[in-house]
């Protein structure tokens, strides 16, 4: 192939690739597109190899051919409960790949066709290199950190410690030293220097982080690796590499945005760390326990939803913990079936990153055209009767619209006190989150079912047939 | 297209082949990139925000492009084999990513 050919070819799989994502603007769709994002792919790899510098052709196929299994039989086996850790661990992969073939590049120039003419790195390949290195370095070492805390390896509560913000300026300093004096005079040392403190200052930023944020540090990581193979795009001066890193790191910004804004957080606060450490120790116990709650059986549950006209059904991550949504399901499909008008209800951060809720819904066989997300469905609380909530707190806690003392004010929430009855099943008051106790629990058209999800949805199917 | 806007855009073209970088020209591709994939991300369903994160993951391991690159010589150094090793973390992410991707859009269904 000529290098035109070539170009043209990448040309094309960097279209397949943007075809891909605008297939995810609707379900329908969305299936297409993955085969065009597989096909850009294989377009891109195929083209690669018939590169004249490219000879060894059994290892890179052998190396390619594990890869493969292991991807493959991970991705079918994969619980889709754990889908945030799977991406976690997948940006860190991406990310030492780019640093990987960066430190290949400074080692051997040549095999990218950027030596110089004394067989060196030209100035702006050095940049390059310093900047893709770095992104790929903190990239895998912090999404490693976020793997091991969302799959439970590392606590969850926020390591902070005296000075931290200070260490880690000053270690990003002298990182940023190392890669300038890299550029200027490139050696193996500073290089290398540069490097390890990446590869420390990935867990340094990400350990003060606590759970509840980590819907936003997964989004923000999965921006990085878009950076980081952009960057490895700018060394090889390959556009395709460029332009699928950029959208991927323009899509992950965009997801850090959305679930900062539901939070109504900024990055900057998050990225400081701490939230939810001591909150979840001081909150709470303040009110809790003193105030009277009706509690109810789940014949009194059943009895509500079945003479109901509509209901909607706010799901948590609760739901999912306690493996609830096949039986939600049934429960669902019951109260259908004896005319009762069901939707769900999804708050951008249900679950343990974007959409997850959507998924695990979709999982369990409930069909995506009842499940509304927080715009769509707030307006229609005040014509709903029972707005019934599995396994959520602080997403339907109305002290985020009425008391500006609350850590979480001014959050957007799903409005379910405007329903005429509100139907909460947990298992006991504890404080979610943020914790916080929740005025709802005690409203008076508020009735609490105690008990786990998955046990609570059996009891009110059994309750209703 | 109007006239002044090929003409400007042709002007574009020549003084970007006779003096620019080509770091210059791969930059413009990059920025463009970014305003494509701002207004191709706005809108991608919330649905299938989780699905959109394990693709793009799938998507970001074109690194192993530069993979193959590094890996491709047919004398081992430390080059080859860390080249080698990123053809099969980058592997993982390509099958990994579009496979789980595929998996999860076949839950998606609509009501009978």
């Amino acid at each position: 192939m000529s290098a035109n050919m070539v170009a043209l070819a990448y040309l094309i799989a960097a279209v397949l690739i943007i075809l891909a994502l605008k297939g995810l603007s609707s379900p329908e769709s969305s299936r297409r597109g993955n085969l065009f994002g597989m096909i850009g792919m294989l377009i891109a790899v195929l083209v690669t190899l018939q590169l004249p510098g490219v000879q060894n052709y059994a290892w890179i196929l052998g190396a390619l051919a594990v890869g493969a299994v292991v991807g493959g039989s991970v991705a079918r086996k994969i619980p889709m409960t754990h889908m945030p850790q799977l991406v976690a661990f997948m940006h860190s992969l991406v990310g030492l790949a780019a640093v990987l073939i960066a430190v290949s590049a400074v080692y051997d120039p040549a095999a990218y066709g950027i030596a110089a003419n004394d067989g060196g790195l030209h100035l702006a390949s050095r940049i390059e290199l310093f900047l893709g290195t770095f992104i790929g370095a903190i990239t895998f070492t912090a999404s490693l950190v976020a793997f091991a805390k969302l799959q439970g390896l590392l606590s969850g509560t926020p390591v902070t410690f005296k000075g931290q913000h200070f260490v880690n300026l000053m270690l990003g300093i002298v990182m940023m030293i190392a890669g300038i004096v890299f550029c200027i005079d490139p050696s193996w040392s500073s290089f290398l220097l540069m490097l390890a403190i990446a590869l420390v200052l990935g867990v340094l930023l990400i350990i003060p982080i606590g759970g509840a944020d980590m819907p936003v540090i997964v989004s923000m990581l999965n921006s990085y690796s878009g950076w980081a193979a952009a960057g490895i795009g700018f060394t090889l001066g390959n556009n395709m590499l460029i332009i699928a890193g950029a959208l991927v790191g323009s899509s992950g910004a965009i997801l850090s945005y959305i679930m900062c804004k539901a939070m109504n957080r900024s990055l900057f606060n998050v990225l400081l760390g701490g939230f939810g450490g001591q909150a979840s120790t001081a909150g709470g116990a303040a009110t809790a326990g003193d105030r009277p709650v009706q509690a109810g059986a789940a014949e009194d549950a059943a009895f509500l939803l079945k003479n109901a006209r509509s209901v909607v059904i706010v799901p948590g991550y609760g739901l999912a913990v306690a493996r609830a949504q096949h039986a939600l399901k049934e429960v669902v499909d019951s109260l259908i079936a004896s005319g009762v008008d069901v939707k769900f209800a999804i708050h951008p951060v249900a679950g343990r990153m974007p959409g997850h809720m959507n998924v695990l819904l979709a999982e369990a066989d409930v069909p995506y055209d009842i499940v509304y997300e927080m715009d769509e469905i707030n307006p229609e609380f005040s014509d709903t009767d029972v707005a019934l909530v599995l396994g959520a707190n602080d997403v339907v806690n109305p002290a985020a619209k009425t008391d500006s003392s609350s850590p979480i004010y001014g959050m957007p929430i799903l409005e379910v006190t405007k329903a005429n009855h509100v139907l909460v099943v947990k298992r006991s008051l504890s404080v979610g989150y943020a914790g916080l106790d929740n005025d709802l629990f005690y409203m008076d058209k508020t009735m609490m079912l105690f008990d786990d999800a998955k046990k609570a949805c059996e009891a009110i199917l059994h309750a209703i047939d | 297209m109007s006239q002044a806007m090929i003409d400007s855009a042709q002007a574009a073209t020549q003084t970007a082949q006779s003096s620019a970088d080509p770091f210059i020209l791969s930059f413009t591709v990059f920025v463009l990139a970014i305003f494509v994939g701002y207004h191709v991300v706005w809108n991608v369903t919330p649905a299938l925000h989780t699905p959109l994160m394990s693709v793009t993951n799938a998507i970001s391991s074109i690194v192993i492009v530069g993979a193959i690159l590094a890996a491709g010589p047919v004398e081992m150094n430390l080059a080859t084999v860390l080249g080698l090793i990123a053809v099969g973390l980058a592997g993982v992410n390509i099958f990994g990513g579009f496979m789980v991707t595929q998996r999860m859009l076949a839950m998606f269904k609509k009501r009978q």
